[in-house]
């Protein structure tokens, strides 16, 4: 069962998909900057991860090659409409401050790349592990922006005062730049503790 | 006048790539070169305006009426998923020449979020057809702006003595972070709406 767990573990950090493979970069920059925002899209895109590769692999050879990236767009698209509906019902605000961004999880490219290179050839079972590994890396990437950032943006975590009444908030951090620095910076950590291979 | 001040406003102060981070695979994969970053951004500028006068219609005569707005992230995908197909049909049909520098692109480009972005953010707003049209184009340049730029700088960059666990991706991050630090000083110039 090692294999399972290396399937797991790669997809959480050697080939973690914001660190490493530079994918799903829209949603990582856009909503980071308050932990819940976080969060829920780590959770959002691990469920519509793993649903779709699962029906992906059982497709299998079934799908033609031309109109398979049709096909992979429009079983993700359901499950993304799924959560969209779901957050709406029961998480209003939630819903409010992610916006349009859910709807973007559909070409969130983390996704079609898992399919396309993983699910598309591979048993269910594995996909799912596979699916699961690289959504954590995903949510594991998502908190630790949104930590930062709203610990120096706002100087709370989860809308808790963490640091004292006397921060001066960095208001740059919640905006746009800071999300590409913020971003940047902890490549650049990542990539230090373990290097990339030349190749 | 409405029209020109969306059109800047899409591409500066409300830029789709450094306002509103979308886009933003490509544009770390595709800014290695300024000539691909070229041909990237011709590519997202057509077919970003393309689906979305499609996708107007399709909201508010289709979607609407019938009460399924619900549906509308599905509606979308398939109406950009095919444009791009039609589009690559033609282009190779009718200009063989454009397809071998362009055609390269334009499969990435459905899954490129700042095409269903800019037809999200087109139904959010409540923009007419042709606002929403204007909003696209805009939008379009402003992100070939982005990418055009960031490669410019990249290609620089060559010479530099950048760390090694920052080369790459990790310095075009704090590269962004700079542009986006200009781009916000665009900001209260014109509104988007």
């Amino acid at each position: 069962m090692s294999n399972m767990k290396d399937i797991y573990t790669a997809g959480v950090w050697e080939d973690n998909p914001v660190f490493r493979q530079m994918l799903g970069l829209c949603i990582t920059l856009a909503i980071t900057n308050k932990v819940v925002n976080g969060v829920t899209m780590g959770v959002a895109v691990f469920f519509v991860l793993t649903a779709s590769a699962f029906i992906v692999s059982l497709l299998g050879e079934s799908v033609p090659r031309r109109v398979r990236i049709p096909v992979y767009m429009l079983v993700i698209a359901t499950f993304v409409t799924l959560v969209y509906m779901f957050l709406k019902a029961f998480f209003m605000p939630l819903s409010q401050a992610l916006g349009a961004y859910v709807g973007l999880i559909i070409t969130n490219c983390i996704i079609l790349g898992r399919l396309e290179s993983f699910s598309s050839d591979n048993s269910p079972w594995d996909s799912i592990v596979d699916a699961a590994g690289v959504a954590t890396g995903f949510a594991l990437a998502l908190i630790a922006m949104s930590v930062v950032r709203e610990l120096l943006g706002f100087g709370t975590l989860f809308g808790v005062q963490v640091l004292g009444s006397g921060w001066t908030q960095w208001v740059s951090m919640i905006l746009a730049p800071g999300g590409f620095l913020v971003l940047g910076l902890l490549i650049w950590v990542q990539r230090s503790i373990s290097p990339v291979e030349e190749g | 006048m409405r029209y020109i001040s969306i059109l800047i406003a899409a591409i500066f102060a409300h830029n789709i790539a450094l306002r509103y981070f979308l886009g933003w695979c490509p544009l770390v994969s595709q800014s290695k070169k300024l000539s691909s970053a070229w041909g990237m951004g011709v590519a997202v500028t057509l077919v970003m305006t393309v689906t979305s006068a499609v996708n107007w219609p399709v909201y508010n005569y289709l979607l609407v009426p019938y009460g399924l707005e619900y549906l509308q992230y599905i509606a979308f995908i398939i109406v950009i998923a095919s444009t791009v197909q039609v589009l690559e049909m033609v282009i190779e049909r009718f200009f063989p020449s454009l397809y071998t520098t362009m055609g390269v692109f334009l499969p990435l480009i459905t899954v490129n979020c700042a095409i269903l972005g800019v037809s999200l953010f087109m139904i959010l707003r409540d923009y007419t057809l042709l606002t929403g049209i204007v909003y696209a184009l805009g939008s379009g340049i402003g992100w070939s702006v982005a990418i055009v730029s960031l490669a410019s700088i990249r290609e620089k960059l060559r010479f530099a003595d950048v760390p090694k666990p920052l080369q790459g991706p990790g310095i075009t991050m704090l590269i962004a972070g700079i542009m986006a630090f200009a781009f916000l000083g665009f900001s209260g110039m014109v509104g988007i709406k």
